[in-house]
Order: structure tokens, then sequence, then C-alpha cells
């Protein structure tokens, strides 16, 4: 089990519809939170990686403005995107950079102002996030795409519309206590049954809500950590894997290949399994995602998800704890400062600093995050 | 050019595979296959990565497929919007799967996974071309 990098200081902004500042005050805002959860100064910083979908950014290269809003020049800065899983591809970054020797500490600053660009830019935009020779003329979309995944998992498996909806009924439950998520009310079974269409058999309860957000992950060598830090945690297993972005060259869709390659790959270096885990963020953008995530991190055999959700497995204090920050589902989706914010809470977790969610005892946690309809996966296994 | 031609909106104009929309013109959907290692692609690729090859040949789609997967979307992107609702659906012909919609007169509720469909090519009133699914 490697214990070579860890974090030593996570910071969140809220996630909120419609942030009244700039990217790079959004940005300062997880910043600041992390430098004083990390009590370190900027002279200690040796890189920054920022983690954003520029297509969302109307400021070009944004990693040179956003270090030098940060006070991180003269050190190095570089840019990492992809899509929806930018931060945790900026973590894989930092890992490389701190383990190799080149740098000790390393900031990974994710965020999007999503609300930068018009309403009309994004859809444009969201019909653009597929093959677009083939899959954008004939107006694909994303939750078209997951919505073919929980079809095709609904077909192998006899998954229902009530077993989506059971989960953004415990996302909402654990929203509700999450100060920094955009979506705050409860859910009831029924509300989510009866909500409108959005692309069947997703309605609207099934999808996350677009926010606009930005996350810190501080990151340190071991050697440096243990000097400056007292409470690291350790990454002890990374993964990531890519499929192909036309869905027509996927294998299945009742899961994501990617998530499965990722989870092995992590499980296989942290010396862990998945019945180690105490407590999992994974990538909620949708229902269907977690549904899938259940089984790709192998928290349940394929096809027996619906089992964990319908058992309450998956709630505070279930088998296997998941998204009880709310998820994607209530705090929020902004999308390059998504990642970052699942690796807070569960750094929180191991911690013990969760507050009302905390999942008690927790010493191993998950963070699974995916970009695009499982294009890019990356699953990080941490522990103290 | 000539790629431009594909679909109610298309995103790219310049492709070494845009021949696809000749077939499409004369009325076959059509896919490349490597004449070095065989290998078949949908999309049509010009290059192989199996072999590194790019002796393609095109070959016609026919018969029947059986559907993988289907939505059917209430919202649509910028520049489709007075299209929605539509259903998108991934069939599978033999070594290949296609993405592309459902004839908008066949009811979604008379789809299901593994249901037999053909595809056939639409000639668009602008001049487009693109292709769509019927039940077979």
């Amino acid at each position: 089990m490697p214990k070579d990098v860890a974090v030593i200081g996570v910071g969140q902004s809220a996630f909120v519809r419609g942030y009244q500042g700039s990217i790079r005050e959004l940005a300062f805002e997880a910043f600041r939170e992390a430098m004083q959860d990390a009590a370190i100064s900027v002279k200690d910083v040796g890189a920054s990686v920022v983690c954003s979908a520029p297509e969302y950014d109307k400021q070009r290269t944004p990693s040179g403005l956003i270090a030098e809003y940060l006070g991180l020049n003269p050190q190095p800065t570089f840019i990492v995107e992809n899509v929806c899983s930018s931060s945790t591809s900026g973590i894989r970054v930092a890992y490389g950079l701190i383990k190799s020797g080149l740098h000790d500490v390393v900031v990974v600053l994710g965020f999007q102002k999503m609300s930068e660009i018009s309403s009309a830019d994004s859809q444009e935009r969201m019909g653009r996030g597929a093959d677009i020779m083939f899959e954008s003329p004939f107006g694909t979309l994303m939750p078209a795409y997951y919505a073919m995944h929980a079809r095709g998992h609904f077909a192998k498996y006899g998954t229902t519309e009530e077993d989506l909806a059971l989960i953004r009924v415990k996302a909402a439950s654990y929203g509700v206590l999450n100060e920094k998520a955009v979506y705050r009310k409860a859910v009831t079974l029924e509300q989510a049954m009866e909500a409108g269409p959005v692309c069947s058999p997703l309605k609207v309860f099934d999808c996350c809500a677009n926010a606009d957000g930005a996350s810190c992950v501080i990151m340190a060598s071991a050697d440096k950590a243990k000097e400056i830090c007292k409470e690291p945690v350790y990454i002890l297993g990374l993964g990531a894997a890519t499929a192909p972005m036309n869905v027509t060259g996927r294998t299945t869709f009742a899961g994501l290949d990617c998530a499965k390659l990722a989870a092995d790959e992590a499980y296989e270096m942290a010396g862990v399994g998945p019945q180690d885990i105490d407590v999992a963020e994974v990538h909620d953008c949708f229902t269907i995602a977690e549904m899938m995530a259940y089984e790709m991190l192998g928290f349940a055999e394929p096809g027996k998800g619906p089992e964990l959700i319908r058992n309450r497995e998956t709630y505070k204090d279930g088998k296997i704890p998941v998204n009880v920050d709310g998820g994607l589902l209530s705090k929020g989706h902004p999308i390059g400062a998504t990642g970052g914010s699942q690796v807070r809470t569960i750094v929180l977790q191991l911690r013990n600093k969760a507050g009302a969610i905390q999942v008690p005892g927790a010493e191993i946690g998950l963070v699974h995050n995916i970009g695009g309809v499982g294009i890019y996966g990356n699953v990080i296994i941490f522990g103290r | 050019m000539g790629f431009e031609r594909f679909g109610s909106k298309s995103f790219t104009s310049q492709a070494k595979v845009a021949e696809f929309v000749d077939y499409l013109d004369k009325g076959e959907v059509a896919y490349t296959k490597c004449r070095t290692c065989s290998q078949a692609y949908f999309p049509p690729r010009a290059d192989c990565a199996n072999c590194l090859g790019n002796d393609m040949e095109w070959v016609a789609i026919k018969g029947n497929g059986t559907i993988v997967t289907f939505t059917h979307t209430m919202y649509a992107p910028t520049g489709f919007e007075a299209e929605a609702p539509y259903t998108i659906v991934v069939a599978e012909f033999g070594d290949i799967k296609v993405l592309g919609r459902m004839n908008k007169s066949v009811p979604v509720e008379s789809l299901s996974v593994g249901m037999a469909v053909k595809v056939e090519v639409v000639k668009l009133p602008d001049g487009q071309v693109t292709y769509e699914f019927l039940p077979a």
C-alpha cells in the first residue's frame, strides 16, 4: 500500500446558481479555504494544476489568470481538462509531479462558472460533447446518453424507474444537510416518480443541476506532509481509463467500462478491495450513473445494484455509504470543480470531521469521477 | 468538402470519409472495412487503428439490425429545438453499431431492446441528407 503522496488541504466554494463574481474570485474561495486548512503559504507551493472545461470560459488559457490571482507566480501552472472528471485528472497529474520528485507541494484548483455563458450557448456546447461528425448531427445530448445506459441496464437486469428514484431520494436527504449544495430540499419518492420526462426513462429528478463552483485540493509528498500536516490523508491507489467517445464503440450500455478498469487499477495499487471501502463518493450526474457505479466499483455484483439502494445499504448507516454529501444530484455539478469536491468530502470523512454526515470510524474512502458519458474514468482510493 | 450535408445540422465540412454522404445520396448507409486486416468501422474511418493501414473499402449496410438501446428526448441542443421531441436509437448490424433517430411516426412505446429495425436514407428538403431507423 503506497503512501507516497498525501492530501494536506481541501477547500470548496458554495455551489450556486449564477455566482455573483468572476472566475478568479470563485477560484479564490476554494483556494483560501484549502490554504487555511493546510496552514501553508504560497511560498510553500511548487506548482498549480488548474482544472476547467474551457468551453464554458470566456477567458482563454485560464490557468495563467488563476495562478496569478492565487498568488502562485512564478511557479509553473498547467491546465488539465477531461470535462466532468477534470479535477481528478488534475490530481493524477499532481500525483505524478510529486512522486517524480519535481515538486513537493502542488495545488489542484478546479472551477467552473457555467453561467459565464448564456443558456443558449451552453445548450449549443452541450450538443458538441459527443462525436461531432457522427453523433451530434442527430441532436444528441448528455441526458440522452445516460438515458440510453439506463435503458440498457433496465433491459439487461430488470432495473426500474423507481430504483433510480430511490437514489435521488437518498441524495436529497443528504443535500438538505450540506450548506454548500445548490439543491437543499428533500425529494420524496412520489415527487421523483411524478417529475416530468427529460430523456426517457430519465425524469427531472434523475438529473443533477448545473452550478457554479470551485474546489481546491493541496497535495504534498509524504515527507513534506509529515513535516507540515497534522492529519495527512494519503492517496493509496489511483486508476484511470478511457472508452470510445462515440458510444457505438462501447461494449455495453449497462455499465461504464472505463470506470471498471479504473477501479480495478486503483484497488490493485492500494492493495484493498471493494469490501474495504468505508465511504465512497461516486459520479452521480444522473441517478443511473450512481447505479452503474455500484456495480463498476464492485460494491454490488453486475445487476445487483438495485438491491443496494432498495435495502438502503448506500445510506450513511448502510454497508457502503455512497454520496452522503448529497452527491452531484444535490450539490450541483460545476464540471471542473466536481472531482475536487468529491475528494474534499472523503478527506473530511477520513479526518473524522464530516459533521452530520460523518460515517463513524471511516478509514478508507473512494472517489469515482467520470468525464463525459464514460469517456474518462478516474478512481482514487484514500486512507489515513 | 461535402460532409457539411450530413444531418439536419452538421458540424464538420471536410473529412476524408465525406464519401459517406455520396453513398447516402445513392440511398445507402455505408461503413468502411480495412482491406488489409478486415476490421469493419462504423462510423466509417479513413485510417485503420488495428493495422495502421489506410486501404479501406466502403460497404453498404444491408438487412435488419436490432435495437441495443434507445431514448425519447423532450429536449434538444441549440439548432435542433424545432425537431424535439425525437427518439435516439443505437442499433446493431452484425459487426457494427449505428446511432441515429427512429422515424418520427413510430411511437416510443412500441420500441424495445432487441427489436428488429432497418435503416433508411432520408433526404431533407434543404438538400441535407441523413438516415433513420424503421421497424423491420
